[in-house]
């Protein structure tokens, strides 16, 4: 009896916890999170459901928690911040099922542009790529310029961590590589992680390799890797976001007005100061440069 | 070793000062997976019993179906349900995409098949002249289906334990369909991902110890139930 009883009541208990979470949840998603409180004082869009497809890296960054929810104070939207690799962020812009995105990948950018599923893409701002390698730098490239220094890499055939994931970094690193002429797929010196940044620093702080990093990633790492910044500072380092509406023209179930108010809110002078401003507190030095307004690099 | 104490320190430090994301996060991995749960249960434990007890042309192949369901990996669930659900999908109108709701989905996908192999075992392994017995004795078809299903508890807890620890465990489809959104979609195991990712060892451990400590609570309290003594 006592058995049969106990039994009955964990069941019970499943069953109510079960409902309980159903009911809540059901509430949780018919009632959108709290309103900005501001939002009385402004008209609530029309749709206020805006998705914004970025990349890891932004959103490791911290930035993106610092502007959305300037952002959806200031307008009312509630934005769906979806961090994927690059090549997902520009393939779900592709595929109409993000309304405005915010990467790095200019060559790629530049082709989706060209094929007509984006609209007005702006610059946003930039922070750079460093190199970075063990402190005993076998391959000596301290210093040196990027394509001298990857051609070191190459004649010292020195383990080189490539993230081969079709990222904003990886399509930098291939571009790099490409100039120089060497085809590095086929060596063995160049191994690729698939993987995010993070994960990629830790391969080759593990096996004592080079790789190129972007800075933020880089220093939000750098005290449990052990591995030294040895090239920085060119030109070709140089890590550019735009952010671009996706074309409503080629998706109509894309909220337009959402997309506009946010690209022009990547532009406008707070936002950009919260741009110039960020992580100084934290790493003595500003992770991002905002460049709103400046002539737009090639 | 020193990350692992730290994450502990974290783990504790968190969970008494209540920290609101980290609750948050909680009790929407409780929420979503025990949604999921119950629902892989209502779906489950039925058709596995019919499975078990009914003869049809073609059984065999659903059966194998369903065990194969077993081992479908949840980033292929999620991959699918995602493709479903997007706004230009065929169930885009539902609006459902970087929802609870939807991971509620992609995870009772993921449990049912468990649970439903489980009963089917569960159910098949009792001795068929049990059946006959219970029905000789004049039970009605669903007094015989409740003793057949107290008599084989233990192996239904165990699905029931199964199917629990597969969905709150899962990130994969988690990921692809909620969108690990803040104060949205991020539960436990997603929130542990972009921790590491982000370089946050300390806090991801935490996360994790939390997640482990949960899912040992729920577990502790089924095997109470499922290990009660039989009488003889």
């Amino acid at each position: 009896m006592r058995r049969s009883l106990a039994i009955t009541l964990c069941c019970l208990a499943l069953v109510l916890s079960g409902c309980a979470s159903a009911v809540s949840t059901a509430a949780i998603l018919k009632a959108p999170t709290a309103a900005p409180s501001d939002a009385t004082t402004l008209a609530k869009p029309a749709n206020p459901e805006l998705i914004l497809a970025t990349t890891t890296s932004t959103q490791d960054s911290g930035l993106l928690d610092v502007l959305i929810p300037m952002f959806e104070k200031q307008t009312g939207y509630q934005v769906k911040t979806i961090a994927v690799g690059t090549g997902q962020a520009m393939a779900m812009g592709q595929r109409g099922e993000a309304d405005v995105l915010l990467v790095h990948a200019p060559d790629s950018e530049k082709k989706y542009m060209a094929d007509g599923y984006g609209v007005n893409r702006q610059l946003v701002m930039h922070n750079d790529f460093v190199i970075v390698g063990p402190p005993g730098d076998p391959a000596k490239i301290k210093g040196a310029q990027t394509a001298d220094a990857l051609k070191r890499i190459a004649d010292a055939k020195a383990l080189f961590i490539s993230r081969g994931d079709n990222s904003g970094t990886d399509q930098l690193d291939k571009k790099l590589w490409k100039a120089l002429g060497v085809d590095p797929g086929s060596q063995s010196w160049y191994q690729e992680t698939g993987q995010g940044m993070g994960a990629t620093l830790n391969v080759a702080a593990e096996k004592n390799g080079y790789t190129i990093s972007d800075r933020a990633t880089y220093l939000a790492f750098k005290s449990k890797l052990g591995l030294d910044i040895l090239v920085e500072g060119d030109q070709e380092l140089l890590n550019i976001y735009h952010v671009i509406q996706v074309n409503p023209a080629k998706w109509p179930k894309v909220n337009a007005e959402g997309a506009r108010a946010f690209d022009d809110f990547m532009v406008s002078k707070d936002t950009q100061d919260a741009i110039a401003k960020f992580g100084v507190d934290e790493y003595g030095q500003p992770l991002f440069f905002a460049d709103a307004g400046k002539p737009d690099m090639p | 070793m020193d990350l692992i104490w730290d994450g502990l320190v974290k783990a504790f430090w968190l969970l008494v000062t209540g920290d609101p994301e980290v609750v948050r996060v909680t009790v929407l991995s409780i929420q979503v997976s025990g949604t999921a749960t119950l629902l892989s249960l209502v779906l489950g434990i039925p058709v596995g019993t019919a499975l078990a007890l009914g003869r049809f042309p073609g059984r065999q192949i659903v059966i194998s179906l369903v065990n194969t369901g077993m081992g479908m990996p949840p980033v292929v669930v999620g991959l699918f349900v995602t493709i479903l659900l997007w706004r230009n999908g065929p169930l885009g109108v539902l609006h459902l995409l970087y929802t609870p709701s939807a991971m509620v989905i992609a995870q009772t996908v993921i449990a049912a098949p468990m649970v439903t192999g489980i009963t089917l075992a569960a159910i098949g392994s009792l001795n068929p002249k049990l059946r006959l017995q219970i029905l000789a004795l004049g039970a009605t078809r669903w007094q015989m289906l409740w003793l057949l299903m107290r008599e084989a508890r233990l192996p239904l807890l165990a699905a029931v334990m199964a199917g629990f620890g597969a969905v709150i465990s899962e990130v994969g489809a988690s990921m692809m369909v909620g969108g690990n959104i803040m104060g949205q979609t991020r539960v436990l195991t997603t929130a542990t991902v972009m921790e590491s990712s982000k370089g946050n060892f300390d806090v991801a451990i935490a996360l994790s110890i939390i997640l482990m400590l949960l899912v040992y609570g729920v577990n502790l309290v089924l095997t109470y139930a499922q290990q009660q003594r039989r009488p003889l």
